[in-house]
């Protein structure tokens, strides 16, 4: 089985754009039927996650494919953003969306990799899905799976915990090239902005004092996403690799935009209807 | 500087050449790490496990800068492409293993059981057992084993945290043959396995293979009319050893081991105890939410009434004495002496 490895040209960046609006209009939606959800920083990660699924990463029809890249989410509330992307490569079905939340349905705030297909590791609680990721990218290299990549999407705030830093030191001391951390660098946790809370920065001078490689790509522009991760270093060589994601919470919506008072949150019938008429304008 | 094998190492700089070797005759009261490593006899996790990886590729092993203690370094010299010293990083270590278990190897994570549980409580929850990923952890030196270290390195409370996760088997060992034994027969259960060990020099209580010791039943071990006795762990030892001793005063005890902690053999307990209508348990672990919590559940849960029941552990309200292990044991009465004299208690209750 093979897998598309994709160059960075104007389709590809064509495919990015219509796929990140596809993610925030599904996520109106589907908040909607649970009526309490994570906009903003699934509105963030709109783009990097577009550009994962736009053939970036490494995955196949069968979503058990041995050799598949794995994508970790380690801010596991972004869930919302990326059950629509399962479901449009045919992981899951459709039907599954509309019932998001409801008794029984495994779609949940937070993903669970046993209910559903496409979910390489099951995550909410901060701070463990990088050491996740060292584990998968040291099988990775036991097996000699020479081409897989294992990915793991950061939250900035998340980068408080100290587990994180556990795995770091332990991705360098391994020699994980075939590791890759993408920080949504939102700028945003829960209680308000990051440097205010508990700094994360410098998010670049921290991870190469771990012996990273750091890249810096503004994370809404599709172009640059398509060229920064089509062109990351082999997953051969010896160092991982931490790309700082620089994005906006609540991306897209301008009043949750940087807010916050829309970390959680639900938009009514009439909200929803004038947010998706504010995402379709931009 | 010069080591005891002769090697030359700068001032103030460790000598990565050196091995532990002993430089003068073992001290039954030692914790140096070169007299311990003999001493060590039951500490066989590593070396079966290196044993087992020699047909088994799906086994790597993951110690947390403790594998002479852990006695890893028999897997590490064995299979050193399959063993990973994550360092001081006991919750990464847990984690990570879960992501290997993931690409189906199956990880055996060793440390402290007082880190292994408490300190990784969340990640033996919410990685291991909510997933149902089939990652071993080796949690050594449980209970009271590392004495006069004190608290921050006891673990008894591990078994009522364990004993309330879905998916977790929990399985402690009392020997060394046991020990191997739980190793061989837990390598196939596909969720996460807690095998709580001592620090290594349990006596022995089965014989080599083990006869008698299946996962998921508990193992009769002597015979008795008049009392029923459950331990696990070191107290087994000193359960066995106080039967005799209550057999000379025309008492027979019947004494189990109830090295499967989770799921528990309920079953067997009701069997064991309706003949004779009184348990005494002995474990190494707080009176609350361990052997005996699940031996209370199980006659509940039967609805047999009337047991005269009696427990031996760390008293609810208090942590450990400093002082050496064997000495905590005799003071918490978790030796023979300790245990006959609570049978008669009973008895005479």
């Amino acid at each position: 089985m093979s897998a598309t490895e994709r160059v960075p040209d104007a389709s590809l960046v064509r495919e990015i754009k219509a796929r990140a609006a596809m993610i925030r209009r599904e996520t109106i939606r589907l908040i909607g039927v649970a009526k309490s959800g994570h906009y903003t920083s699934v509105y963030s990660s709109a783009e990097i996650l577009a550009t994962l699924y736009s053939g970036v990463m490494r995955i196949a029809e069968d979503p058990g494919w041995a050799e598949r890249d794995r994508l970790i989410l380690s801010k596991g509330h972004v869930a919302v953003g990326v059950y629509p992307l399962l479901a449009e490569r045919g992981y899951i079905d459709h039907a599954l969306l509309d019932d998001y939340t409801r008794l029984g349905n495994p779609l949940g705030d937070h993903p669970d990799m046993r209910g559903v297909p496409g979910i390489d590791f099951s995550s909410g609680s901060l701070g463990h899905g990088l050491s996740v990721g060292v584990g998968m990218a040291t099988a990775a290299r036991l097996r000699e799976y020479a081409r897989t990549r294992i990915w793991v999407l950061l939250g900035d705030q998340e980068l408080n915990e100290g587990q994180i830093w556990e795995a770091a030191q332990a991705a360098s001391q391994f020699r994980l090239g075939n590791l890759c951390a993408i920080v949504d660098r939102n700028q945003m946790g829960l209680d308000g902005v990051t440097e205010e809370v508990m700094s994360v920065e410098p998010i670049r001078g921290r991870f190469e004092a771990f012996g990273w490689q750091v890249l810096d790509v503004d994370g809404h522009d599709a172009a640059a996403l398509a060229r920064t991760l089509t062109s990351l270093p082999d997953p051969t060589e010896d160092q991982p690799v931490c790309v700082i994601a620089r994005t906006v919470k609540g991306k897209g919506v301008g009043y949750m935009e940087l807010s916050r008072t829309w970390h959680l949150g639900y938009l009514a019938p009439a909200d929803a209807a004038e947010a998706l008429r504010e995402l379709e304008e931009t | 500087m010069t080591t005891t094998d002769g090697q030359r190492s700068g001032p103030g700089e460790a000598d990565l050449s050196r091995r532990y070797i002993a430089a003068r005759p073992s001290d039954p009261e030692s914790w140096d790490l070169a007299d311990s490593e003999r001493m060590n006899r039951a500490a066989v996790a590593g070396m079966t496990l290196a044993e087992l990886a020699d047909d088994d590729p799906r086994i790597v092993v993951l110690t947390a800068d403790l594998k002479y203690s852990s006695r890893t370094v028999d897997f590490e010299r064995r299979h050193p492409e399959r063993f990973f010293n994550v360092g001081i990083a006991e919750q990464h270590m847990m984690t990570m293993a879960a992501g290997m278990a993931t690409f189906g190897y199956v990880p055996y994570v060793a440390t402290f059981a007082s880190y292994a549980s408490l300190l990784c409580a969340e990640q033996l929850r919410t990685d291991l057992a909510y997933p149902g990923l089939p990652v071993r952890v080796l949690a050594h030196h449980a209970g009271i084993a590392l004495g006069f270290y004190g608290t921050s390195h006891h673990a008894t409370e591990d078994l009522g945290l364990l004993r309330s996760i879905a998916n977790m088997t929990v399985v402690c060992p009392c020997d060394a043959a046991s020990t191997r034994r739980a190793l061989v027969d837990t390598l196939g259960v596909p969720g996460p396995v807690y095998l709580r060990l001592g620090r290594g020099r349990e006596p022995d209580v089965y014989p080599p293979g083990a006869t008698g010791f299946a996962i998921g039943r508990l193992a009769k071990l002597r015979d008795g009319d008049d009392l029923t006795i459950v331990a696990n762990g070191i107290a087994v030892r000193g359960a066995l050893d106080a039967a005799e001793r209550l057999a000379t005063d025309g008492v027979q005890a019947a004494v189990l081991d109830a090295h499967t902690v989770r799921p528990f053999d309920a079953e067997g307990l009701c069997t064991a105890v309706e003949p004779t209508g009184r348990l005494l348990v002995a474990e190494e672990h707080n009176v609350i939410g361990g052997v005996a919590s699940a031996c209370a559940d199980a006659l509940i849960d039967a609805g047999i009434g009337g047991v005269r029941m009696a427990r031996l552990g760390m008293p609810a309200d208090e942590y450990a004495l400093i002082g050496p292990p064997t000495a905590l044991w005799h003071h918490y009465g978790l030796d023979a002496d300790g245990i006959a004299a609570a049978a008669r208690l009973l008895l005479h209750d």
